[in-house]
């Protein structure tokens, strides 16, 4: 079986990622509910005419990828691989409201084409005019990581050489207002560094996007090695380190074995528990890191946590404003990601230096 | 890791029927499915004709003994039918005994309640329970709490009309790369006005009985339908002496890159997919027996999908059809209504009539199979193209 | 008439989110479709509910579209003979 590894990044979140050569330099704090993602210049990397159609989420999808591409120097991939776990949401509101509002009368086709799922996919290979593969993943937090597992496997088999993996989520206007009637938007605006303290349900809600160019063959530009990706769809918060020690002795490694730890905390009081348990658990003596402070909760967030955790191996230094605690480690070469949403749907990615 | 991917369940619920005999029994006696939509309101009523399922949400929730206070989507009740089916008729009864997972494709998810409750959910407190629902995993974790399976891999393929036929890829990548023992793949999807409204301003709905393969088609029927297949390793079948249906012998996927919604003329994408599967398979074009088409019956998918299936066959073409002339385009669920119907043929050494087909189309002179016809088969090519130029041929097989 | 020309050039600038685009851009006869604009099947299914919706004509072939959005000047010679408001 071959090894996997990440060779390129690209990130469009809350903060300013898009630029490879900085590091979190640079932080915007946010005082709100709901936070949304700085834009880089779209004009630049689409055409007009091809941008006329797209919305926000289609925009950064497209955008992200050809970052992700130049930065691994490669042209072409073997597969195109997306996560989305709430889709296109602005076209869909803008169909279904049309559908409603004028009792099913002059609907146009072009934001019913937008809404689905695999729009950013398509999108991607259109502008590539790559006529591989592609596959888009829609559950929920595991989005993303369904995507990695895919990449991975087809990796490993030597079915792909090079594959452009991503998650990318919109904000909806009227999808934002509902979620805040079930209380998973946080009640009162909170800034960055109240999120972990802020002691209420609900989390902030964002949008963005991470692609990954990752490749049985190691470039310059490498990042870190994929060592493993794992996915439950239920996991009772007592059994958690159980599984997390489970998967890493399937890798040969123990909790202690791991530098760094990356949470995906979000500040919801009722939820973030499965997270506080291993940092005063099995994850004490471990550097821990969050991000979601900074980017906010969305489907797919958690391919940030693994976009900081390749940052962190590669840049072999960790930015102040992520530390959750301060450990010591000289060099760090085994990371963990663990992330879950409303209790469900949890993953864990290993990477190595 | 394992050899071979091998099917030993199925279930199907579709405008023809609401299990698998009830299929078989529909499509070897020419009974479609079409009819004017009833459960949706809708003004495209008199205009469009659809594959429903007859049964209301509420004789579902009776059916599968649903609490008052379910926020099930149809989408996700179709699917547990369906994957109930299958589970039962792999004839396990202890799902934990092996590591056992679900990759479901759905393309309309919850839509149907959202579409619904849109508005009402700011005001009315009691259908707020369906926000939750409205997001496409959602249905595939319902599946998962019926049947229960936890603490596993439980994801969702959503790649329009192809999603299905990709879940099962997934799932045999799975099996073979030893990451499952077992797992649930399909596919689900609800007729919703969402959908209904959205193909008609792509204007490729059809007023009438859809024609697949036909000069004169007019567009597609929409259908809704669940179907869920059973896939394990060669150490379950062994270990249990299991009964295989058939295996998945190959696979491909491939965009066609071309256009947001259209394929390309000459079916790149489509024949890039069978070119795979067959790849994968081992399998030279001369050695399929019959070929379950997409055939939508859009002026687009038949021409498009046709040239496709001649440059791959050329003179060697086996039998083809479509069946969407029985269960209308059922979207993301196609590709596994289509996988059970492909076993079924396997099985009974079957292939299913193209209904309604009378005139060759002008650009070549390929003509589907129309009437049932026995023959020994060994292999079946099924075909699932989708929005997005996303391309799928999955290929079952009677032997490893 | 060329009241009318001109109100469909804003139109289709608008309905098409043709963004670098200006209505003196567009000339009576320039082609809509393929080289001219460079409008596809989409942009004709959205100009086919805008002739429906703004000028009550109807069309049900999406094929007859193609004549009629050849230019501006085509499309408002047809929309004059046949709309219903």
């Amino acid at each position: 079986m071959k090894k996997v590894y990440i060779n390129s990044i690209a990130s469009i979140s809350p903060q300013k990622t898009f630029d490879n050569t900085i590091f979190l330099n640079e932080i915007i704090d946010y005082n709100d509910t709901v936070i949304f993602a700085q834009d880089p210049d779209y004009k630049q990397y689409i055409p007009p005419a091809a941008a006329r159609r797209m919305a926000k989420g289609i925009k950064m999808g497209v955008v992200a990828s050809k970052i992700a591409m130049d930065e691994a120097g490669i042209e072409t991939v073997d597969a195109i691989i997306t996560g989305t776990g709430m889709g296109c949401m602005i076209d869909s509101e803008k169909f279904v409201s049309a559908i409603i509002d004028n009792s099913e009368q002059y609907l146009t086709p072009t934001s019913f084409i937008q809404s689905t799922h695999n729009t950013v996919a398509g999108q991607i290979a259109l502008g590539m005019e790559c006529k591989a593969y592609n596959f888009t993943y829609v559950h929920s937090a595991i989005s993303f990581e369904s995507a990695l597992l895919d990449a991975k496997m087809q990796l490993e088999n030597e079915e792909a050489q090079h594959i452009l993996v991503g998650g990318v989520e919109e904000l909806g206007e009227h999808t934002t207002k509902v979620h805040r009637l079930i209380n998973h938007i946080k009640p009162e605006a909170v800034t960055i560094s109240e999120v972990l303290d802020s002691k209420t349900e609900g989390a902030v809600f964002s949008e963005g996007t991470n692609f990954f160019v990752v490749s049985n063959e190691k470039t310059n530009s490498c990042y870190a090695e994929l060592v493993a990706v794992e996915t439950f769809n239920t996991l009772q918060k007592e059994k958690v380190s159980e599984a997390i020690e489970t998967f890493l002795k399937e890798n040969n490694l123990k909790a202690a074995d791991i530098d760094v730890v990356v949470f995906g905390n979000n500040g919801d009081v009722d939820f973030d528990g499965f997270y506080n348990q291993l940092s005063e658990g099995i994850f004490s003596k471990t550097q821990q890191v969050f991000y979601k402070h900074l980017v906010g909760e969305n489907n797919t967030v958690s391919a940030f946590g693994v976009w900081l955790a390749s940052k962190i191996l590669k840049a072999q230094s960790i930015p102040e404003i992520v530390k959750i605690n301060n450990v010591n480690s000289s060099k760090i070469k085994t990371v963990l990601c663990y992330n879950q949403y409303r209790g469900q749907n949890h993953s864990l990615v290993l990477l190595k230096k | 890791m394992s050899k071979g991917v091998a099917i030993t369940g199925m279930g199907i619920i579709s405008a023809i029927g609401n299990n698998v005999a009830e299929n078989y029994d529909a499509l070897i006696n020419k009974k479609k499915g079409i009819t004017r939509v009833d459960n949706i309101e809708t003004i495209q009523r008199e205009e469009i004709m659809v594959g429903e399922v007859k049964f209301t949400n509420d004789q579902f929730i009776a059916q599968l003994n649903l609490p008052p206070e379910n926020n099930y989507s149809r989408t996700a009740m179709l699917g547990v039918i369906a994957a109930k089916e299958a589970i039962a008729d792999a004839g396990i009864t202890d799902i934990k005994k092996y590591k056992t997972g679900i990759v479901s494709g759905t393309s309309v998810g919850g839509m149907d309640m959202t579409e619904k409750y849109y508005y009402e959910y700011l005001t009315d407190k009691e259908t707020q329970k369906y926000i939750e629902s409205h997001h496409a995993g959602d249905s595939t974790q319902k599946i998962a709490a019926q049947l229960g399976i936890e603490e596993s891999l439980v994801t969702t393929i959503s790649t329009a009309c192809s999603s299905a036929a990709n879940a099962i890829m997934l799932g045999a990548r799975l099996i073979k790369s030893g990451k499952l023992d077992r797992v649930l793949v399909g596919g689900a999807d609800c007729l919703s006005k969402f959908t209904i409204n959205g193909f008609k301003t792509l204007m490729i709905l059809s007023d009438t009985y859809n024609t697949p393969f036909d000069e004169n088609r007019k567009g597609l029927n929409l259908g809704e339908a669940a179907a869920f297949l059973v896939l394990e390793s060669d150490a379950v079948v062994k270990a249990e002496n299991k009964r295989v249906l058939a295996y998945v012998k190959g696979y491909g996927n491939a965009n066609d890159a071309f256009h947001q919604t259209a394929s390309s003329d000459n079916g790149d994408g489509a024949t890039l997919a069978m070119e795979k599967a067959l790849k994968v398979a081992g399998l030279k074009p001369s050695e399929i027996d019959y070929i379950n088409a997409h055939g939508t019956a859009t002026g687009n998918n038949d021409l498009s999908e046709g040239r496709a299936i001649l440059r791959i066959f050329g003179e060697e073409m086996p039998e083809f059809s479509s069946t969407k002339a029985y269960t209308g385009h059922t979207l993301a669920a196609a590709g596994a209504i289509e996988a059970v119907y492909s076993v079924l043929a396997l099985q009974n050494n079957i292939i299913f009539p193209n209904l309604n087909f009378k005139t060759p189309m002008k650009e070549f002179s390929m003509i589907p199979q129309t009437e049932l016809k026995k023959k020994e088969l060994n292999t079946v090519l099924s075909n699932s193209l989708g929005f997005g130029g996303n391309c799928s041929a999955v290929l079952f097989s009677k032997e490893v | 008439m060329s009241e009318l020309k001109e109100e469909l050039k804003a139109k289709i600038i608008e309905q098409l989110n043709l963004e670098d685009i200006v209505v003196a851009d567009i000339a009576d006869d320039d082609a809509l479709f393929g080289d001219g604009l460079g409008l596809d099947s989409i942009d004709a299914l959205e100009l086919i509910v805008m002739l429906d919706k703004d000028y009550g004509i109807r069309l049900s072939d999406p094929k007859e579209g193609r004549k009629i959005f050849e230019s501006v000047q085509v499309m408002a010679d047809y929309i004059q003979e046949h709309r219903t408001k």
